[in-house]
């Protein structure tokens, strides 16, 4: 049987000043891409997401969240990243995306997102980055201060067959 | 290379249905688990309660959920893990759900990821997504779904848990 659900890349968080994480060089060989974060913060920040090592204006993003009282939306435009969710130092983030059709060259790459922080909110989320070309690369990064030890993000490859 | 998408056992209730559905002796040697659910309860309750290491404490949760009408937030304590479907639902109809486990081996808090529905073709059909935390530090080496009222899971309903390897 081929093997349809490849792991890529895995990265750990050692020590407590990592900030930000990449995995670079991504072959097009699959045909979408998963990742899951399970994420502790030093504080109560936003890890965030980009492609290809583009910081320009081209990302945005609309979701729909509970935070235990009310159910709300929100939206960003012209965004320099995608935002992920929020960790703490005392509460576990986790966040499971999918990227289809990353590595096509004709259309814009959107990601599917379900981010879970079980101290604050639920909730899926839809990204947007407005460019055409082949994802290659994929950084993991957060708003300010750092990840806590043993956060860890991985990549896995789907395969049609 | 090792298939990183394994089942590690499948479980079908049969006549009668059980109490819970419990896969125990969890390998350590994934990254991650996938329970899958495709089930109904032989009580009109709501939810399916986790359990975690035999344990039924120690959960909180935040949810979003929808039910054809409103959508609303809830800030469980308790074990309200999973949307199940009812015994007066439609008949022949099982809800699904999955719940994601990320680095269940580790030493830290376990957070789940679950995202669960229910639908019969009528009004009571609910979409719900959950965030929740199991604070205890063990790695998970049993995992289960329970009916929240110690009733009975119905004949027919199937849960499996699949391993995630990252090499």
């Amino acid at each position: 049987m081929a093997i349809t659900y490849e792991p890529i890349a895995t990265e750990t968080v050692v020590g407590s000043s990592t900030n930000s994480v990449s995995f670079t060089g991504i072959s097009g060989a699959y045909t979408d891409i998963v990742f899951v974060c399970e994420i502790v913060a030093s504080g109560d920040v936003s890890t965030r997401i980009r492609f290809n090592s583009d910081t320009g204006s081209n990302y945005s993003q609309t979701d729909l969240r509970g935070n235990g009282s009310s159910a709300t939306s929100t939206r960003t435009s012209s965004a320099a990243q995608i935002s992920l969710g929020v960790g703490t130092a005392t509460n576990q983030t986790n966040v499971i995306g999918s990227i289809n059709n990353y590595s096509n060259a004709t259309t814009y790459k959107t990601v599917l997102l379900r981010f879970n922080n079980p101290a604050e909110f639920t909730g899926a989320r839809v990204g947007l980055w407005r460019n055409t070309n082949a994802i290659t690369g994929i950084e993991f990064f957060v708003s300010a201060g750092n990840w806590v030890a043993g956060s860890t993000f991985t990549l896995y490859g789907i395969k049609a067959a | 290379m090792a298939t990183t998408y394994k089942a590690i056992a499948t479980v079908t209730l049969s006549s009668g249905g059980a109490a819970s559905i419990d896969f125990t002796s969890i390998p350590q040697i994934y990254t991650d688990l996938v329970l899958k659910i495709s089930g109904r309860l032989s009580t009109n309750d709501n939810y399916y309660s986790m359990k975690i290491n035999g344990s039924l404490v120690n959960f909180s949760n935040r949810s979003l959920l929808g039910n054809g009408s409103t959508a609303g937030s809830e800030n469980w304590v308790d074990n309200y893990n999973i949307i199940a479907e009812r015994a007066d639902s439609t008949a022949n109809t099982f809800g699904n759900a999955e719940v994601y486990i990320p680095n269940y081996a580790g030493s830290a808090n376990k957070s789940l990821s679950i995202d669960s529905v229910t639908e019969n073709n009528a009004t009571g059909a609910i979409c719900f997504l959950n965030a929740s935390l199991w604070a205890g530090t063990a790695a998970i080496t049993a995992l289960g779904i329970r009916n929240i009222t110690g009733g009975n899971i119905a004949q027919h309903s199937t849960a499996t848990l699949y391993g995630i390897k990252n090499s």
